[in-house]
């Protein structure tokens, strides 16, 4: 049926098709593309040898180098270990105090403690410990659960109100809605927390005598708190959730209570340190 | 037997049938062999099948689109293990139909997000980003704070079931009774559902006296990434994990 022609122009044969008159040349491909071609698949063969490749019944072909992703991965976290492992072992013996003490060790472990702080604390307590509504600040010399490094290291460790068996724990009664105080005595309460706060408080006030029955075990008589209960100061313009009376209204009445996860369940034990160290460098560790 | 290709080609019988065959041995030796590689989901324990108010906020996390600025999938690098934790299993995605690995951040990886924030931080970063992440690009989810529609929650764990998540019968009997215990019950009161779903979080997010959308999807949050216990996993366990 097909008719290989010699095309008179470029020397080269048809491919015998025509179509209305169109006939198609068959011009052999470029040497270069052929070799190249050919290498490719000698290529694939070396690799087939080589690298994991051939799905079999119950497994694949490992390869003569037996690569494997998490096989590289692993070896790199173990060099990486190494590497860090000057400094890394030193905070690992180290308790955070001697942590603080050593200059080098302490830059050491302020440089990595900011980086696990941006990634696991900052949500919270935002970048560089500012803190928000509901959240502490961790920058100003206010500790809800005690201020010292071995306080932020074991709030860090076990957290707070978490079903960590270590966690701090502790709840604010619910005094309205428990019905443990009247309306009228939980305003009288507040406007006398309002009056500590701003360092003038109202003696001889019907607050003051609620205050001193009710408030003052946890939160002490002059409103200086108490970090073993985690009972915040209320001697000072400082407030987890606003100091307005509404506010103080409100948590008297039905109290929020703030939680924290215990980071020793996720990170391991140098990396607390480093973070406990860095908040207690923040500005405000006692 | 190259001579003989325009036969091949020209016939459109013929040519149907090459490229059939292609197609199969193609499929044979791509898909087959995962059915049956011991190695394609590694054995650990501590994967279960989610509690019906996880499978609701699951639900939602895919109506809502998360996945398409959230992956699930720690991949097996260096940088990946140092920021988010153990890289991910196909082992923790056995039961999720369809798996949520995604494959764009515009936020950050989500595989690993269970317990790592408070309920109080989910609920009020999903209400408004800006709330507690001042940079956040990310959209506000206030309106996941109406009821959430479980009547049929029962028939999703059935459903499940059908394309192999091993839910028991009284698991499904129990669909509605887990999902509202879950919220309401008190956690040191050792509720069934916590025997049914270990590492599931008891407890409302939202803490209104109805069953909201949001709590759904924090109660699935909080559980992501959780279920393995990796600390229990050296190197040398992983190799043999793998193989």
């Amino acid at each position: 049926m097909a008719t290989v022609e010699k095309d008179s122009v470029s020397g080269q044969n048809t491919t015998g098709h025509e179509w209305d008159g169109i006939k198609e040349l068959n011009t052999p491909l470029p040497k270069w593309w052929v070799y190249v071609f050919w290498a490719t698949v000698i290529w694939a063969i070396g690799y087939w040898v080589m690298m994991p490749a051939w799905p079999t019944l119950n497994g694949y072909t490992a390869g003569y180098l037996g690569y494997s992703s998490r096989g590289t991965l692993d070896a790199e976290l173990v060099a990486q270990k190494k590497g860090r492992s000057a400094w890394l072992s030193k905070i690992e013996a180290s308790d955070v105090a001697a942590i603080e003490k050593d200059k080098d060790l302490l830059r050491y472990a302020m440089a990595g403690g900011k980086i696990a702080f941006n990634e696991n604390c900052a949500a919270c307590h935002g970048v560089g410990g500012v803190g928000a509504y509901g959240f502490p600040t961790l920058a100003d010399d206010e500790w809800l659960w005690g201020g010292t490094l071995a306080d932020i290291e074991q709030t860090i460790k076990y957290g707070v109100r978490n079903a960590n068996a270590n966690s701090r724990q502790s709840e604010m009664p619910k005094f309205g809605a428990d019905g443990l105080l009247k309306p009228e005595q939980i305003s009288a309460v507040s406007d006398y927390v309002l009056s500590l706060a701003s360092k003038a408080p109202a003696k001889g006030s019907a607050g003051e005598t609620v205050y001193a029955e009710n408030c003052a075990a946890c939160h002490a008589d002059d409103g200086a708190g108490m970090a073993a209960v985690g009972a915040p100061a209320l001697n000072n313009q400082i407030w987890l959730y606003k100091g307005t009376k509404d506010a103080i209204v409100a948590q008297v009445t039905k109290p929020k209570h703030g939680a924290m996860p215990a980071w020793s369940e996720r990170l391991d034990a140098s990396t607390v340190k480093m973070l406990a160290v860095y908040v207690h460098n923040l500005g405000g560790g006692k | 037997m190259f001579k003989h290709h325009a036969k091949l080609e020209t016939n459109i019988f013929f040519l149907a049938v090459g490229i059939l065959l292609t197609i199969v041995v193609g499929g044979l030796v791509e898909v087959v062999p995962l059915f049956s590689i011991e190695s394609t989901i590694e054995k650990v324990d501590g994967v279960r099948p989610y509690s019906p108010l996880e499978l609701a906020g699951r639900n939602i996390y895919i109506r809502e689109g998360c996945y398409n600025c959230h992956s699930q999938m720690i991949r097996p690098f260096k940088d990946e293990v140092e920021r988010y934790g153990h890289y991910s299993l196909a082992a923790e995605s056995k039961y999720d139909h369809p798996f949520q690995w995604g494959s764009k951040r515009t936020g950050p990886d989500l595989a690993r997000v269970g317990g790592k924030y408070t309920n109080e931080w989910q609920l009020r970063h999903l209400i408004n980003p800006r709330d507690v992440v001042p940079g956040s690009i990310m959209p506000g989810y206030k309106h996941l704070m109406r009821p959430l529609d479980y009547a049929d929650i029962a028939a999703h764990l059935k459903a499940n079931r059908v394309v192999g998540v091993p839910y028991t019968d009284a698991q499904i009997a129990n669909a509605k009774k887990d999902l509202e215990e879950q919220v309401f019950a008190d956690p040191a009161s050792k509720p069934a559902v916590a025997a049914s779903y270990p590492k599931a979080q008891i407890g409302s997010a939202a803490g209104k006296d109805k069953v909201t959308e949001m709590d759904a999807l924090v109660a699935y949050l909080q559980v992501l990434g959780t279920m393995v216990d990796f600390s229990a996993i050296t190197p040398e366990a992983a190799k043999k994990m793998n193989r």
